[in-house]
C-alpha cells in the first residue's frame, strides 16, 4: 500500500471526546489487573498505566494488541519526554475504528501477529519483550511496507502531532489570535544573533 | 438591473472562481456599472470565522474534492490525492496566501528570446512587456496595499526574519528585506495593521492580509452590479450554434443543476479546474473541449521550483511568530546561467505549525532522526525557495477515469521536474542551508515541495491561435466572449510569487472586457 494520503488516513479532528482516556483510582485498577507489561498495566478490556496516571478502554482489540500499537508508537515517532497517554491517544482511534469494521479489526491483529512473530524470529518472546529500540525498529523496519504499519505510521502524523499537548512539548504556543498575537509578545524577542 | 439578477438574464457576465482572478475582475466589472454574476463552488469564511489551527482550517477551507495524481513528482506518492493546495470559498486561494506580492522581471515576459531553446521545455514568450503591465501594477500594489510600495512602509522583522537577514549578510547577499507584504503594516483601506499572529495560511483574522473574501468581494457588491453565488458548482460552458457562450451549467448545495445565461463567461477556477471544466465542456462542435484548438488546454502546468530548508539551531528561534512570509533574499532570482540552471529563484521566510511540520518535513520518514527534527521545533528557523520552473507540454492537466460528487471526471495532475527545475532546486538547497550555517545552524533540512500553492499555465497566453489558449486580454483565440481570469493564463512562471500578477491581469482584462461591451464588439 503506498503511503496514503493525508485526506484519506487521516482524520482531521483530534483525539476527542469518544477518545478521551479514562480515569481510575489506583485501588480499581489494582483490583481490574490481569496482566503487567514494562510501563503498562492491561486489564480484560483496558490497558493503563501502571501508576494509573491513565488508563484507555479497548472495546474490539485485544488488550496485548493496543499495548504493542502504543509501543509501535512510540517506537516510530520516539519523544523520551512524551507520556504513554500521548501514545495512547494517538492510537486509540484504530481501536474505535475495529470495533466497527471487522475486516479493519483483522488487518490490525494479523499485523501484529506477524510484527510478534518477527521478534520471534529474531529471538525475542514478543514485540513487547524486544527490550532495546534498535532491534524493535530493526522490525518495524523489516515490515515497512505491511498494511500495519503504513496504517499506524499515517494515522499518527495527526494523531500525534495534532494534540495541543504534544505541541507545548515541542515548544509551539498554538492559537494566538486570543491572546492579541505576537505583537507585543515576542515575535521579535530573539537574542541570541 | 441590479443584483440578484434572474438565470435567463444573458446580459450579465458570469465569472466562475471568486479567488485572485476572478474576486478581483467581479469587484472592476462591477465598479464599472456592469452586472456581474460569480459562481463560486465554496461558501463564504470571513475573518471571525478563521481557525488559528492548522488541520481544522484546511478542512474549512481547502479543496478537498477527488484529484488524481501521475508523474515523477514525489507529491504523487506522498499525497496522491491532494496535488495542490487551494481554497475553496469565496475570495478562492487569496484566503490562504501569505501575501508575497511581487512584480515580474523585464526579462521574464520574453524567455524564449533570453534563455533560447531549452530541450523538452515548451518555451514561450508572453505576448506583452513588463512595459505594458506597469500601469497596472501600479493600480494591483495600491489596491492591494503592497509595503515597500506606494510609500507604505515595511513590517517589522520577526524572528525568523532576523535568522535569515543574519545569515544573508554573512554570506554577502545584499538584497534582503521583510518582503513586498500585501499586508498592512499600518491601517489602510478598512483593513487593520497586523498584530503579528503568526496564521497568515489559515486566514487572517485580523484582516491585516488582503484577500478577495473580504475586499474585492463585498466591495462589488455594494455597488448592487455584483451577486455572488456561493456553493455553486460550475460543470459545464454551453455555447450556441455559432459558437459563441451562451450560458453555464452548475449544481448547487443540494445538487440540483441550474444554468445561468450570460453574454460573457469568464474562467477563474486556478490552473487544476479551469482546465478541467474546459474539457468537461466539450461537444460535438468543440470535441477537445472549448477555446482547445491550439490543443494546448491543460498542458504546460507550472508549479513553481519549490522546496524548503529549515534549520535548528542551539538557541530559541519561535519562527512560528510573527508573519509567515515577511522576509526575503531575492539576489537568486536573476537569470545567472553561470549557476548551472536559466531563471533564478527567490528565499522567502517560511514557518510551517508542528502539525503541518510532521506531515510536509520529509513525508514517510519515522525514527529518531525525525522525532529529533521534531523536538527542534522551537530552534527552527525556515524558509520557502521558489523559481521559475519550465513549461513541459507533457506537465498537465487531463480528465481522470474518476468521477467526483457530480458524475464530472475529476481532474489528473501530471508532473515530471525538468532538469532545469532539479539543478536549480538542488543550488537553492545549497545556498538555503549556507544562509543557516552561517549563524551556527546545527542541523539542516531540504523539505520536499508541499502540494502546489502556486498552479499556473494550463491556459496560456500567447500571441499566434496555435501557440497557446488565450490573447494579451485572456481572451480565448476561438470563442471571443470566453475569458481567462487566473493564473492559468501564465506564459510562464518567472521567479516571483504568482498573485499581483494574477490581480493586475484581471484589472487590466476588466478595461478590455469593458471597452469590447462599449463598442459592441462583445
Ligand atoms: C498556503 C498558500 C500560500 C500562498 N502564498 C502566496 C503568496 O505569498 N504570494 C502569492 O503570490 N501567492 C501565494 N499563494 C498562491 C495564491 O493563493 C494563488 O496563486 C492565487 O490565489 C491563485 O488565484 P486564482 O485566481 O488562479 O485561483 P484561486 O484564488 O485559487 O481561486 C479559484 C476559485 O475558483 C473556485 N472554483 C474552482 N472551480 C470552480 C467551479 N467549477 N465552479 C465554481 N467555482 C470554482 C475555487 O473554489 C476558488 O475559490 C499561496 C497559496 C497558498 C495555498
Ligand atoms: S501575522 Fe499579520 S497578516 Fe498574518 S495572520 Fe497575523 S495579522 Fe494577519
Amino acid at each position: 500500500m503506498p503511503t496514503e494520503s493525508i485526506l484519506h488516513a487521516i482524520p482531521l479532528e483530534r483525539p476527542g471526546t469518544n477518545r478521551e482516556l479514562m480515569k481510575l483510582t489506583r485501588r480499581q485498577l489494582l483490583s481490574r489487573t490481569v496482566a503487567v507489561t514494562g510501563s503498562l498495566v492491561l486489564g480484560s478490556s483496558f490497558i493503563a498505566a501502571s501508576n494509573a496516571a491513565w488508563a484507555v478502554e479497548v472495546k474490539a482489540l485485544k488488550p496485548e494488541s493496543m499495548a504493542t500499537l502504543i509501543q509501535m508508537a512510540r517506537d516510530i515517532y520516539p519523544h523520551d519526554n512524551f507520556s504513554d497517554a500521548l501514545y495512547a491517544a494517538a492510537v486509540k482511534g484504530h481501536d474505535d475504528k475495529a470495533a466497527e469494521d471487522a475486516e479493519f479489526k483483522t488487518l490490525i491483529e494479523d499485523g501484529i501477529a506477524a510484527l510478534d512473530k518477527a521478534a520471534q524470529d529474531a529471538g525475542h518472546a514478543n514485540y513487547l519483550a524486544t527490550g532495546w529500540e534498535s532491534d524493535r525498529t530493526a522490525i518495524l523496519r523489516s515490515l515497512e511496507s505491511s498494511d500495519l504499519f503504513q496504517t499506524v505510521r499515517g494515522g499518527l502524523v495527526v494523531g500525534l502531532y495534532n494534540q495541543p499537548e504534544v505541541w507545548a512539548k515541542l515548544g509551539y504556543e498554538g492559537s494566538s489570535f486570543d491572546k492579541g498575537g505576537y505583537l507585543y509578545r515576542g515575535f521579535d524577542d530573539i537574542s541570541w544573533l | 438591473m441590479s443584483a440578484p439578477f434572474d438565470k435567463n438574464d444573458d446580459s450579465v457576465v458570469v465569472i466562475i472562481g471568486t479567488g485572485a482572478g476572478g474576486g478581483t475582475l467581479a469587484n472592476e466589472l462591477a465598479q464599472k456599472g456592469i452586472s456581474v454574476v460569480a459562481l463560486e463552488a465554496g461558501g463564504r469564511h470571513l475573518p471571525q470565522d478563521y481557525l488559528n489551527d492548522e488541520w481544522p482550517s484546511f478542512s474549512q477551507l481547502a479543496w478537498t474534492d477527488m484529484r488524481t495524481t501521475s508523474g515523477s513528482w514525489r507529491v504523487a506518492t506522498d499525497f496522491p490525492n491532494l496535488p495542490a493546495w487551494i481554497v475553496k470559498a469565496v475570495g478562492g486561494s487569496t484566503v490562504h496566501w501569505a501575501g508575497a506580492s511581487l512584480r515580474f522581471q523585464e526579462h521574464e515576459m520574453r524567455v524564449k528570446t533570453e534563455y533560447g531553446d531549452i530541450e523538452g521545455a515548451n518555451l514561450l514568450d508572453w505576448p506583452i512587456t513588463l512595459a505594458d503591465l506597469e500601469p497596472y501594477y501600479d493600480k494591483a500594489e495600491d489596491k492591494l496595499g503592497v509595503t515597500r510600495t506606494h510609500g507604505i512602509e515595511g513590517l517589522p522583522g520577526n524572528n525568523n526574519f532576523k535568522v535569515m537577514k543574519a545569515g544573508a549578510d554573512k554570506l554577502g547577499y545584499k538584497d534582503c528585506h521583510t518582503g513586498r507584504m500585501a499586508i498592512n503594516s499600518k491601517p489602510r483601506n478598512g483593513r487593520a495593521s497586523c498584530q503579528q499572529l503568526g496564521f497568515c495560511f489559515q486566514g487572517c483574522k485580523m484582516g491585516a492580509k488582503w484577500s478577495s473574501a473580504y475586499t474585492e468581494i463585498p466591495y462589488g457588491e455594494a455597488t448592487g452590479n455584483l451577486e455572488v453565488r456561493e456553493h455553486a458548482h460550475v460543470l459545464q460552458i454551453e455555447h450556441d450554434d455559432n459558437g459563441m457562450i451562451s450560458g453555464v451549467m452548475y449544481a448547487d448545495q443540494e445538487g440540483n443543476r441550474h444554468v445561468q445565461k450570460c453574454r460573457i463567461a469568464c474562467v477563474a477556477g486556478n490552473s487544476i479546474e479551469s482546465p478541467r471544466l474546459l474539457l468537461n465542456s466539450a461537444s460535438t462542435m468543440f470535441p477537445d473541449g472549448l477555446a482547445n484548438s491550439s490543443g494546448q488546454v491543460g498542458k504546460n502546468y507550472m508549479r513553481h521550483m519549490t522546496g524548503s530548508v529549515y534549520a535548528a539551531f542551539e538557541n530559541p528561534v519561535h519562527m512560528y511568530r510573527g508573519t509567515t512570509m515577511a522576509g526575503i533574499i531575492t539576489d537568486e532570482s536573476k537569470n545567472d546561467p553561470s549557476r548551472g540552471f536559466v531563471g533564478g529563484y527567490e528565499m522567502e521566510t517560511l514557518s510551517i505549525g508542528p502539525a503541518f511540520m510532521a506531515a510536509f518535513l520529509n513525508p514517510g520518514a519515522w525514527g529518531r532522526e525525525f522525532s529529533s527534527a521534531m523536538e527542534s521545533y522551537s530552534r527552527m528557523a525556515g524558509m520557502w525557495l521558489v523559481g521559475e520552473d519550465m513549461p513541459q507540454e507533457k506537465n498537465g492537466i487531463t480528465l481522470s477515469e474518476e468521477k467526483d460528487q457530480f458524475d464530472m471526471p475529476v481532474a489528473n495532475v501530471h508532473f515530471d521536474d525538468h532538469p532545469n527545475d532539479i539543478a536549480m532546486r538542488n543550488h537553492a538547497y545549497q545556498q538555503g542551508m549556507a544562509v543557516y550555517d552561517a549563524v551556527g545552524a546545527t542541523q539542516t533540512y531540504p523539505t520536499p515541495p508541499y502540494p502546489s500553492t502556486h498552479n499556473l499555465g494550463t491556459n496560456r497566453m500567447s500571441e499566434k491561435p496555435e501557440d497557446g489558449v488565450v490573447n494579451k486580454f485572456g481572451q480565448s483565440h476561438d470563442i471571443a466572449n470566453l475569458f481567462v481570469s487566473d493564473g492559468s493564463q501564465f506564459t510562464t512562471g518567472a521567479s516571483e510569487n504568482p498573485t499581483l500578477t494574477i490581480v493586475t491581469l484581471a484589472i487590466r482584462q476588466a478595461d478590455y472586457i469593458a471597452e469590447q461591451m462599449n463598442s459592441k464588439a462583445l
